[in-house]
């Protein structure tokens, strides 16, 4: 398949209708579209560069002893792709990127509440990131505390983790910012007849994450001032030799960092609960289930944190309570899943390329959602805590969920963006080799863990040898599906066929207006006149 | 753009929201103080009464007089008395200025006992003696950047209303500035009476 330049429709919209071209016309605007389009390529970036150092890791672990780098080296790798992917993909990834492009669409908006606000978000995200970049390079290089910089280690290792920690406090102040803007956008901006039980559910799941990321992002940021006054100021805060307590910073630490994964994972769920309807043909089932589950979860996931510290000493008493909230925490996780599935039942289910990352998301969630529950038990956790049961639970909800539905959001909605599609071919192929090689990969872990092998060991016995092989060849697999599905997107939203109108069938606002989207998104105030997964009140069924 | 929009309800609700955070942020050192206080009784209470209860009044009413100008200054720009707002303002920024003073005396106090964080007097001295002044030093320093910044915030603001931007038709960012401004004053209001007066 080639399409000729020539019979290729002009892009215009956003792209062009402003006059304005050049790198100012991007890095100075204030239009969501633009700085969605800036977050959507700085996050795909670390993305890359995160897997790529995953890769390292798994290289590393493919045989026992020393494979290709040394020891310090191993454990600046883990830390690093920790950091990567947590504060420089996955946090910012769907709601500042797709959450910019497309929530105030959504709502029938012309922009967000606060323009400059969210350019000035942008600008910090690329500061903070600068800064953690800087800091691999530079003092006593790259951190090697683990993404979680425990102290009393990240308060004396040699390494630069005091630059490390200013860049993701300058992060968190950006997703701070972002959160605020989101919140006082949907209250303030929705168009007349927008009511709350018509804003599409991606929107919903976007305004249930703002407020965990209003309500816990200041928490790291004090307990990242706190390291940083430990190493600069040797305050002693967490010095038990100096009557300081390092359980503290545990739970300060993980106050914000469990929170933290359901602004990770809810802006996702959102993304699902959008893509299901329309490629079953049939209104969502549960609709207010679904919105009201994205607020409890994000209450209810408030108050979790301790299930990460079974082991650390605290009391039974506070396992006990923690371990008893973490199980309510699946129960509205459980309600989207139902739900989900319930809207396929009877649908005329299309298998489309955004389709097969959505339905893959219900089934790896699902796995990492019920293998959480074995760490939220106290009695299973203790026997795996720490272990790559641990590693492959998380990558499971996290990847298997957020990445999955990252890419099942790009394949969703950049087409409308840039008037052209990728090839559904490619596309399908290269999620099958993501989807089969995640599996093996992540599977394994969590078997090694069964078995005891410890997370970020450098070395382990001969006996987890033959799991490790098929670990290392799957993650070879899996990154050969995301550059098919990377180079696929980047290709046919360049070059591909031409996109226009609305050919899933969206009832959403963002598919009534026109390819590619014009900076002032609606000619004219829109007026909705029916709900989200409506397909007849919107003429598309 | 086609439209100019303004929303000042909207401002404030996203001044508000912001303002939450801040609270949040304070809040993780107000848990570390209770874990702390509930663990050594003894050294906080110690700690407490070596800090000086009438420079620490004197700032608490400086700062409360700071919060009655802001407050007193929406007012006069919504009734359009610019003269009466900058003057208001000044008086504000003046009593931000006579805080950070007196806050320099007290800490410069301290300093010369031997009292600063890793300090020998405190490394030597008993574990809780050394979490109590680590925290108060974070505490009311991190409040003092939050006063700087108020200053800062509370000129520019003065700025806008001497050109003329900000006048009786439109002031929300007078508004909201005013409200940053009550925020540092009510954080002071918990770190008061918690260092100074109930141990």
């Amino acid at each position: 398949m080639s399409v000729a330049e020539s019979t290729a429709p002009v892009a215009g919209g956003f792209w062009k209708d402003t006059g304005k071209t050049g790198i100012k016309s991007w890095i100075f605007s204030t239009d969501h579209k633009r700085i969605g389009m800036l977050y959507l390529y700085s996050v795909l970036g670390f993305f890359l560069v995160g897997a790529f150092l995953g890769l390292l890791i798994r290289l590393e672990l493919i045989a026992p002893g020393a494979t290709i780098v040394t020891a310090q080296t191993y454990n600046a790798l883990f830390t690093v792709h920790g950091v990567v992917m947590i504060f420089l993909f996955i946090i910012p990834g769907i709601p500042a990127s797709f959450g910019n492009l497309i929530m105030p669409i959504q709502i029938g908006a012309r922009d967000v509440a606060f323009p400059r606000l969210n350019l000035f978000s942008w600008w910090l995200y690329a500061i903070g990131a600068l800064i953690v970049l800087v800091s691999l390079f530079t003092g006593g290089g790259p951190p090697d505390t683990g993404w979680t910089f425990y102290v009393p280690f990240s308060a004396r290792t040699g390494t630069n983790v005091s630059l490390a920690v200013l860049g993701v406090f300058v992060l968190g102040f950006s997703s701070i910012l972002t959160g605020i803007n989101f919140v006082t956008t949907i209250h303030r901006l929705r168009a007349e007849g927008m009511t709350w039980t018509r804003i599409p559910l991606f929107t919903w799941s976007l305004y249930a994450t703002a407020w965990v990321q209003i309500l816990a992002t200041p928490i790291i940021a004090i307990t990242l001032v706190l390291v940083a006054a430990e190493r600069l100021l040797g305050l002693g805060l967490f010095d038990p030799g100096r009557g300081g307590d390092p359980i503290m910073f545990q739970h300060m630490f993980w106050i914000y960092s469990h929170p933290a994964v359901y602004i990770m994972i809810l802006p996702a769920m959102g993304v699902i609960s959008d893509i299901i309807p329309v490629f079953s043909r049939k209104p969502i089932f549960g609709y207010k289930m679904i919105a009201f589950s994205s607020l409890a979860i994000a209450a209810a996931g408030s108050a979790v944190w301790g299930h990460h510290m079974y082991t650390s000493g605290m009391s039974d008493l506070a396992v006990l309570i923690f371990s008893f909230l973490t199980f309510i925490v699946a129960i509205p996780s459980a309600i989207k899943v139902f739900n989900w599935v319930s809207t396929l039942y009877k649908g005329s289910i299309s298998l489309e390329a955004p389709m097969l990352f959505a339905l893959s998301f219900i089934l790896l969630f699902s796995i990492g959602g019920l293998s959480g529950l074995i760490l939220g038990a106290a009695a299973t956790d203790i026997h795996v805590h720490d272990t790559h049961f641990v590693v492959g639970h998380f990558h499971f909800v996290m990847f298997g969920g957020t990445g999955f539905a990252f890419f099942g959001a790009a394949h969703y909605w950049l087409p409308k963006f840039y008037a052209r599609r990728y090839r559904e071919k490619p596309a399908i192929f290269g999620w099958l080799l993501m989807f089969a090689g995640f599996v093996v990969l992540y599977l394994s872990m969590q078997v090694l863990g069964m078995q005891g092998m410890p997370r970020r060991y450098y070395d382990y016995l001969p006996e987890f040898t033959q799991l490790n092989v098929v670990a290392t060849v799957a993650s070879w697999v899996m990154m050969t599906g995301v550059v098919v599905v990377v180079w696929n997107l980047w290709r046919g939203l360049f070059k591909g066929e031409p996109f226009t109108g609305n050919p899933w069938g969206g009832a959403t606002l963002e598919w009534s207006i026109p390819t590619p989207p014009p900076t002032e998104n609606f000619e004219e105030e829109p007026v909705v006149t029916h709900g989200p997964y409506d397909f007849k009140g919107a003429g598309v069924a | 753009m086609s439209h100019v929009h303004r929303d000042d309800f909207g401002a404030k609700l996203g001044m508000w929201l912001f303002l939450f955070t801040e609270l949040l942020l304070f809040g993780g050192l107000f848990i570390l103080y209770s874990v702390y206080l509930a663990r050594y009784p003894q050294q906080f209470s110690s700690g407490g009464h070596q800090l000086d209860l009438v420079l620490g009044t004197t700032n608490t009413v400086v700062l409360l007089t700071s919060s009655l100008f802001a407050a007193m200054s929406v007012t006069a720009i919504k009734r359009g008395e610019r003269r009466r707002t900058l003057m208001l303002l000044s008086g504000t920024v003046g009593c931000a200025l006579i805080f950070l003073f007196i806050k320099y005396l007290e800490w410069s106090a301290k300093i010369e006992h031997g009292i600063f964080p890793n300090s020998p007097k405190l490394v030597a001295g008993a574990p809780g003696e050394s979490v109590f002044f680590g925290l108060y030093y974070l505490t009311t320093g991190l409040h003092a950047i939050h006063v700087i910044v108020g200053g800062i915030l509370i000129g520019w603001i003065g700025a806008l209303v001497y050109r003329g931007s900000v006048h009786e038709r439109d002031n929300v960012s007078l508004e909201n500035v005013t409200l940053y401004w009550h925020l540092v004053d009510l954080v002071w209001i918990f770190i008061f009476p918690l260092y100074y007066l109930i141990l």
